[in-house]
């Protein structure tokens, strides 16, 4: 790579396949692979059992993953500060059992009770994260240990009765109301008309001072792509998906709202924001993070936090959807499954590089997976051997453009 | 030097310092002055690190006196030392990898933008953009754009970033420890040539360098410290590296006459490194 001959500056303005050819290069791949994969997966499926693309699979999928989807958002937060978390699985079920205890033991109203999880979450993350920044404990360490003591709490909060059943309406309709038709459509339409406002603002900025960036035909079609992305999926929940077309069931799920709304908020936070800089710089490198006066360890504490509230806010969708909260909650393999999903939807568990979209990619992987072999009635042995091999695959493409990253990088 | 007729920016005086049993400087004096370049030399434990690390504010001096713009400054610590308009870049650079060169000159100075005033900013990565633009290319930094990831520069590309970052924030003196370790022909080259550009802007410059080629390429003026003593100054225009050598090691003074010695101390020098 001749990176030293100096390049016209309108040279910046690189065609869509320049760019994308020239990240390849740098092994910096993104969300390509993941991408292909999905597709890959979905075709696979679809050839094995007709009913895997028909929109009452996919809008089960969708709700499927909200919870894992939702706690995989903490996850790619944690691994950009190259740290991990393996206490989420059980602060999601002991959240969620708090929740269960407040409302239905004590009779509490459902609001109080969410908001008593989404606040024990956050002091889980502060304590926590305190250990790991402060006394320097490493964060595997520290969250192993929580992922055994909060289990513990779990068993602790529900004491001898085992299983809550939750009855509050606001818990549950949390994960179990669809949005009217209507509503869907003005959403996306707002959504897309701010999208496009936002980036022809933007756009016009940089030509008027002369910064250009993407050429035109890049930055429309990256509109319309995800115009009709949006589109297509509140279209495919909004025609009747019962089978039986006795009682209409249409309607975007609350549960995607949700999911949706904690990934466009952390995408906003993670790269629009001072905050979102540090924590790519903290995981880039910690040390040139403090030299430039930033303290590193508050940026750590809000991070684990942030991935202890996500955990609750999972436990919530998760109760809320099964209607209960049980010793089991949060157990088994939640906790893989959300760190899973972060890793294969492209975020380095070396730390510095993702984005928080990975938390759904992944997650749509992993569902598709279990969702996909569970309409073959395959067991679960197979489904666990084949989402094995994907995460394999993922942390060897992770593990393989960084090497190529670091070849290009020196040359 | 035209600007040596006005005091020197920065001037450190009786400078002495002690680790335990180890006297690492005893009043050494030093001098930069605006737009020029001062090499620092010295063999290894001379004191040249230590000596930087008290400039930089990382180390306070047990006497002496910090002389800056011509009044007496207290710096204790590197915040302090880059509030007077001191900036050094080690070894070690301190970008982050995985960012790209805009954020990484505006680290912890990032521009915002209220999206809900008082309560709630937003970067401006788009002003931030148009100053980097222009900084880089009024360095004539070498890269192919602003928004690569430092990951996908060169070495040489990499120390052009780290310096254009110490002299973004109207920077008077820049601190360089070892800038050109480690770097090809080509890039070495790129990097004295920024060197040269930012003292022709008025910037005082010091450069510790074990590698007297590339110090008599830049300097002026040329600093020796040996154990911990500043033992010699030399013009750089009028000197040349057999006398440097000789004041480095402790050898007689003098000029050196034949070209054999020259050699063999260079040959020594390189056994330093």
């Amino acid at each position: 790579m001749n990176s030293e001959i100096r390049k016209d500056h309108r040279a910046e303005e690189m065609s869509f396949f320049g760019s994308l050819a020239q990240r390849l290069l740098h092994g910096d791949i993104g969300s390509l692979p993941v991408l292909l994969g999905l597709i890959l997966i979905a075709l696979v499926f679809q050839i094995a059992n007709p009913n895997f693309l028909t929109p009452l699979n996919l809008t089960n999928l969708l709700v499927q993953i909200t919870a894992v989807g939702t706690i995989a958002v903490g996850v790619v937060l944690v691994l950009l500060i190259g740290e991990i978390d393996l206490s989420i699985g059980s602060v999601s079920g002991l959240t969620a059992a708090i929740m269960a205890v407040i409302s239905v033991k004590a009779d509490m109203p459902g609001w109080m009770a969410i908001v008593a999880c989404i606040l024990s979450g956050a002091l889980i993350g502060l304590i926590q994260g305190w250990w790991i920044a402060k006394l320097h404990v490493p964060s595997f360490v520290v969250t192993l240990a929580g992922f055994l003591g909060w289990q513990g709490a779990l068993l602790y909060v529900l004491g001898s009765t085992g299983t809550v059943n939750l009855s509050d309406p606001l818990i549950v309709g949390i994960s179990n109301s669809r949005l009217p038709v209507l509503a869907g459509w003005i959403i996306s339409i707002f959504f897309i008309a701010g999208f496009t406002f936002f980036q022809v603002r933007e756009q016009t900025r940089r030509v008027r001072i002369g910064v250009p960036n993407q050429t035109r035909a890049i930055l429309i079609g990256r509109a319309a792509l995800i115009s009709i992305a949006i589109l297509v999926v509140v279209g495919v929940m909004s025609v009747d998906r019962n089978p039986s077309h006795t009682v209409p069931i249409v309607g975007v799920p609350s549960a995607v709202i949700f999911l949706i709304g904690f990934i466009l908020i952390f995408d906003y936070t993670t790269q629009r924001t001072k905050f979102g800089r540090y924590i790519y710089a903290v995981g880039g490198n910690a040390e040139a993070a403090r030299r430039a006066g930033i303290n590193v360890d508050r940026i750590k504490i809000i991070v684990f936090i942030l991935s202890s509230v996500m955990a609750a806010c999972g436990g919530i969708l998760a109760g809320s959807r099964l209607y209960a909260v049980n010793q089991s909650s949060g157990s088994g393999d939640v906790l893989l499954n959300a760190i899973a999903a972060a890793v294969i939807g492209g975020t380095s568990l070396f730390g510095g590089r993702g984005n928080i979209w990975s938390a759904l990619l992944g997650a749509l992987v992993i569902g598709s997976i279990a969702n996909g072999m569970d309409l073959l009635a395959l067991a679960s042995s197979i489904r666990f051997i084949v989402t094995g091999g994907v995460l394999l695959i993922a942390v060897t493409l992770d593990a393989y453009t960084r090497a190529r990253r670091e070849l290009t990088g020196s040359s | 030097m035209d600007n040596q007729e006005s005091p020197p920016v920065l001037e450190m005086r009786g400078i002495s310092k002690r680790f335990g049993a180890v006297q690492a400087l005893s009043g050494v004096d030093f001098e930069v002055f605006q737009g020029e370049v001062v090499g620092l030399v010295g063999d290894n434990g001379a004191g040249k690190s230590t000596l930087v690390k008290i400039i930089a504010g990382t180390y306070q001096p047990d006497s002496g006196r910090y002389i800056f713009e011509g009044e007496e400054a207290s710096v204790s610590s590197p915040r302090q030392a880059a509030n007077l308009g001191i900036q050094t870049v080690y070894q070690d650079l301190a970008l982050c990898d995985n960012l790209d060169v805009v954020a990484n000159l505006y680290l912890g100075r990032e521009e915002t933008q209220p999206v809900i005033p008082g309560l709630f900013d937003s970067l401006d990565e788009i002003t931030m953009e148009q100053r980097a633009l222009r900084f880089i290319r009024d360095l004539h930094v070498n890269i192919p754009t602003v928004r690569s990831r430092i990951a996908t520069l060169s070495g040489g590309q990499r120390q052009s970033v780290a310096v254009a970052r110490a002299v973004m924030w109207n920077s008077k003196i820049v601190l360089l420890d070892e800038p050109t370790a480690a770097l090809g022909v080509e890039q070495t080259h790129q990097v004295k040539d920024l060197i040269l550009r930012l003292r022709n802007q008025g910037l005082g410059i010091v450069v510790i360098s074990h590698n007297l080629a590339d110090i008599f390429d830049v300097s002026d003026r040329i600093i020796v410290l040996r154990l911990g003593m500043r033992v010699a100054t030399f013009n750089t225009h009028v000197s040349n590296p057999g006398q440097v050598v000789a004041a480095i090691t402790g050898a007689v003074f003098g000029p050196v006459e034949s070209d054999t010695e020259i050699k063999k101390e260079r040959g020594d020098e390189k056994n330093e490194q």
